[in-house]
């Protein structure tokens, strides 16, 4: 489908509305279009596309001359619509959070670093702010020095919506956690063990990437981006790439597109593999989770020898990868590939043979079809509740343009889905492999890296194995970094998380939470 | 009443609670090391647990701002709780004088009372996840007790008397018959020990997971010497599930005298009736996911069920 017929279903949902859109300028941010809209028509825009079936995909904003741009992405049939707004310095935006609601954090996100102002805020309390940096202080603004003068006080005045009634219980949990996890911090108000709301409160992991990102070269943006959150390295990496070399008019030769697409396949088998088991041990079904984390270590283990990082962080650079593979390795990791994809399917054949796993499984943290719509989540979370949408599949970038993608579908929308989608995945991503290494192009791995020398900005988007990964790039006029927002798909997904729990049982949430698997350190960024 | 029941039966029966307490850490670990073998992990040393307890007595007690006498005192009365009702189910030998002045019913309530302290231990300091913990064990135990009561009534009525070494001195004199109210009896005392120690599909002993846990939630609070009682009592109280189970089941080889060679005997016939039954254990933790807290209600109803059907075999079929 081209661009102006992926978007006739959003113009005439404008027209509608009554709302003149400026033309749409398809080149400067290809492969997504772009609009320049009026402060006025933010809100009818979001309404049109809300209208036209749109899926709502990020907002993030940045520093002008006089004030501040803010920008919102959408996204239907596999083409991305990102919509772009100049607003004077005292001036507030229309919020779309009573159209979107996903666009709720990301827009007091954007208020907590940058001091941009929304009228009819629906929830106007702080978010990614805690007690690091004042009311007034706004740390993406050019005139902040990002050291930190003083250790950070608790955070613990954050105003939590409250449950009133006889018997209602409110159960405080984290942001310390017993298990090896990052810190975040739930609020469940329950009636006995039934969860009657759960709110999150993150930001714990917040390590000012958005800010540290500026400045940086294209290399160092890149090591950045594989830092926004760790199980993530090399989807983040390739985003930030992707949107770098778009910015920049970089071609990355064929091998090192493969390459890349290579190293992703294997972060999502790797992740996978360890987050089955993980669902399972959670349900107590410790023998999954041994076997898996077996199946993981090999893999890992692999990815280290090949490549020299068990997570492979820092493999994907500007203008292609680090390092070529031998034929050798490409040998061993074709192998290792069919190798690994009976062992992974006869220990998930005996998991759903197991009736007492099977129970706690299903019908456990149910998101419906609608509901996974309305927030438009992404990734496995998607899959499973209706939501196919795949980057790799419905807006194919090299080489997954030449690729065929499957994509597993579920509807329950339950832990049970959610992990059946994944071992699906693994699957596909082994015959993935397989046919990367088969057809793997000869010639350079990387192009060479010239920075740009005017101002100009790109866009990235990657399938990361939570789903979508969006990432937004500037330039300033010395080849260095001025802006960089990497959308992580935890996101979208964080909020379904609240959703899904509700009138489940108390002990039912770690599966819910780990069926998700959110990330704290690609959403706090 | 077997004519040992002078000082040397008073003395061999307090040997016997020593030797009961040395080693339930030994049974613990036995599960779990079967439990690691099934997983193709690698299995803790078999002294592990004792070094873990010796760590934990070493440490310093960190005791939130909030905890009362009660969260102090309550580890000293569930272990001695748990050593009490130690001393008083037939181990090696089958007579032993403290089974005269308490019976399956005091041991019933001695467990009960260890479980009493505990919850309020959990609830003590004031944190959700101790309340959850004693909200849960609270529950559980209103419909555990019932069960475990019933199979202690089953089995005084066979053996006409409560006092735990006369039913299994009534077992050994019987001939060996397949009784239905026994079998139900076992089933219903397994399902109920299950319980009652918090293992899988009850309860996880191994979970760092809060927001699940029901015994170990009482106990989130406990540091140093305090920890220790604690997790020594739960140790001892899956041994003495075990050891009832097997005792007064299949007392076979428990030894009547305090001759040397059947005492030898009896400690050879107990310690491969343990290992087997922590095998199975340890087999049905591997094969069976934990079950929805919900269920557990269902699970101990079949477990009443089960003893409620044992002693109305003995009545209708067996009843003289």
């Amino acid at each position: 489908m081209k661009p102006e017929e992926a978007l006739l279903p959003f113009l005439d949902a404008c027209r509608r509305n009554g709302v003149e859109p400026a033309a749409i300028d398809f080149v400067a941010l290809a492969p997504a279009s772009m609009l320049v809209a009026q402060p006025a028509q933010w809100r009818e825009l979001a309404y049109a596309a809300k209208t036209a079936t749109m899926r709502w995909c990020a907002f993030w904003a940045q520093e002008a001359v006089g004030g501040f741009e803010a920008f919102s992405c959408y996204e239907w049939g596999g083409e991305y619509l990102v919509i772009r707004c100049r607003l004077a310095r005292d001036e507030a935006l229309p919020s779309v959070a009573s159209i979107y609601p996903s666009a709720d954090r990301p827009e007091r996100h954007a208020h907590d670093l940058l001091g941009l102002h929304f009228s009819e805020q629906p929830d106007p309390r702080r978010w990614t702010r805690h007690r690091a940096w004042d009311e007034h202080e706004y740390p993406l603004r050019s005139d902040f020095a990002a050291i930190p003068a003083k250790p950070t006080p608790p955070d613990h005045e954050y105003p939590f919506v409250q449950a009133h009634g006889a018997g209602v219980v409110e159960i405080p949990v984290g942001p310390v956690h017993a298990g090896i996890i990052e810190p975040g911090h739930f609020r469940f108000q329950a009636l006995g063990e039934i969860i009657l709301n759960l709110e999150e409160h993150l930001g714990y992991v917040h390590k000012g990437v958005e800010k540290i990102a500026v400045g940086r070269d294209a290399a160092g943006l890149a090591r950045l981006a594989g830092r926004v959150s760790g199980d993530s390295t090399v989807a983040h990496a390739w985003a930030a790439c992707q949107a770098m070399e778009r910015a920049a008019g970089i071609e990355v030769p064929a091998r090192g597109q493969w390459l890349r697409a290579l190293l992703a396949e294997r972060e999502r088998i790797a992740n996978h593999l360890g987050d089955i088991g993980a669902i399972c041990n959670d349900a107590a079904f410790a023998f999954a989770q041994y076997q898996l984390t077996r199946l993981k270590e090999d893999w890992v283990r692999e990815s280290g020898a090949i490549f020299g990082h068990r997570l492979l962080m820092d493999r994907v650079v500007p203008g292609g990868t680090a390092d070529d593979v031998t034929a050798e390795s490409a040998r061993r990791m074709i192998d290792s590939a069919r190798r690994i994809g009976p062992e992974a399917a006869e220990i998930v054949r005996i998991l759903e043979d197991s009736e007492s796993l099977e129970d706690r499984l299903m019908r456990t943290g149910r998101l419906d079809s609608e509901l996974a719509a309305e927030l438009g989540v992404v990734g496995y979370v998607g899959k499973a509740s209706g939501q196919l949408f795949d980057v790799r599949a419905d807006a194919p970038y090299a080489p997954y343009d030449s690729l065929e993608v499957r994509v597993p579908h579920y509807r329950a929308g339950d832990v049970a889905a959610r992990a059946k989608v994944r071992a699906e995945e693994i699957t596909i991503s082994l015959e993935l492999i397989v046919k990367l290494l088969e057809s793997l192009p000869d010639g350079p791995h990387r192009a060479e890296w010239r920075a740009p020398d005017r101002v100009c900005e790109g866009i990235g988007m990657v399938e990361g194995w939570r789903g979508e990964i969006l990432a937004y790039v500037r330039f300033d006029d010395c080849g260095r970094i001025a802006r960089f927002f990497p959308r992580d798909p935890s996101w979208l997904t964080w909020p379904a998380l609240e959703l899904c729990v509700q009138g489940n049982i108390v002990p039912d949430f770690p599966l819910c939470n780990k069926s998700i698997n959110g990330s704290y350190s690609g959403h706090d960024l | 009443m077997a004519d040992y029941l002078n000082l040397a039966g008073w003395l061999a029966a307090l040997a016997q609670t020593v030797l009961f307490v040395a080693i339930a850490p030994l049974f613990a670990n036995w599960v779990k090391r079967a439990k690691c073998t099934l997983q193709n992990r690698r299995p803790p040393p078999w002294l592990q647990p004792y070094r873990d307890l010796r760590r934990l007595f070493g440490k310093e007690v960190v005791l939130a701002h909030t905890a009362s006498h009660v969260f102090r005192i309550a580890p000293y009365i569930v272990f001695g709780t748990a050593v009490l009702a130690a001393s008083i189910i037939p181990f090696i030998l089958a007579e032993i004088p403290f089974a005269a002045m308490a019976d399956a019913i005091v041991l019933v309530g001695t467990l009960a009372l260890g479980r009493f302290f505990l919850a309020l231990a959990g609830l003590d300091v004031g944190t959700s996840f101790g309340g959850m913990g004693s909200s849960r064990e609270m529950t559980f135990a209103a419909l555990a007790e019932p069960a475990m009561l019933m199979v202690v009534f089953t089995l005084a009525m066979l053996a006409s008397s409560t006092n735990l070494s006369t039913v299994v001195g009534f077992f050994l004199e019987q001939p060996l018959a397949l009784r239905p109210s026994l079998l139900f009896g076992l089933l219903a005392l397994l399902l109920v020990g299950i319980a009652e120690t918090g293992r899988i599909p009850v309860d996880n002993p191994a979970t760092h997971l809060e927001l699940t846990m029901i015994h170990e939630a009482m106990i989130l609070e406990y540091t140093g010497r305090h920890l220790a009682l604690m997790e020594y009592a739960s140790q001892l109280k899956l041994a003495i599930y075990a050891v009832l189970t097997v005792n007064l089941f299949l007392p076979w080889g428990i030894s009547r005298t305090l001759d040397p060679a059947s005492v030898g005997i009896a400690v050879l016939a107990l310690t491969a009736k343990l290992a087997v039954l922590g095998a199975l254990l340890a087999l049905a933790e591997t094969l069976v996911a934990k079950m929805r807290l919900f269920r557990v209600p269902t699970f101990l109803a079949v477990a009443f069920t089960l003893s409620l059907i044992g002693m109305l075999s003995f009545i209708m079929l067996e009843g003289h």
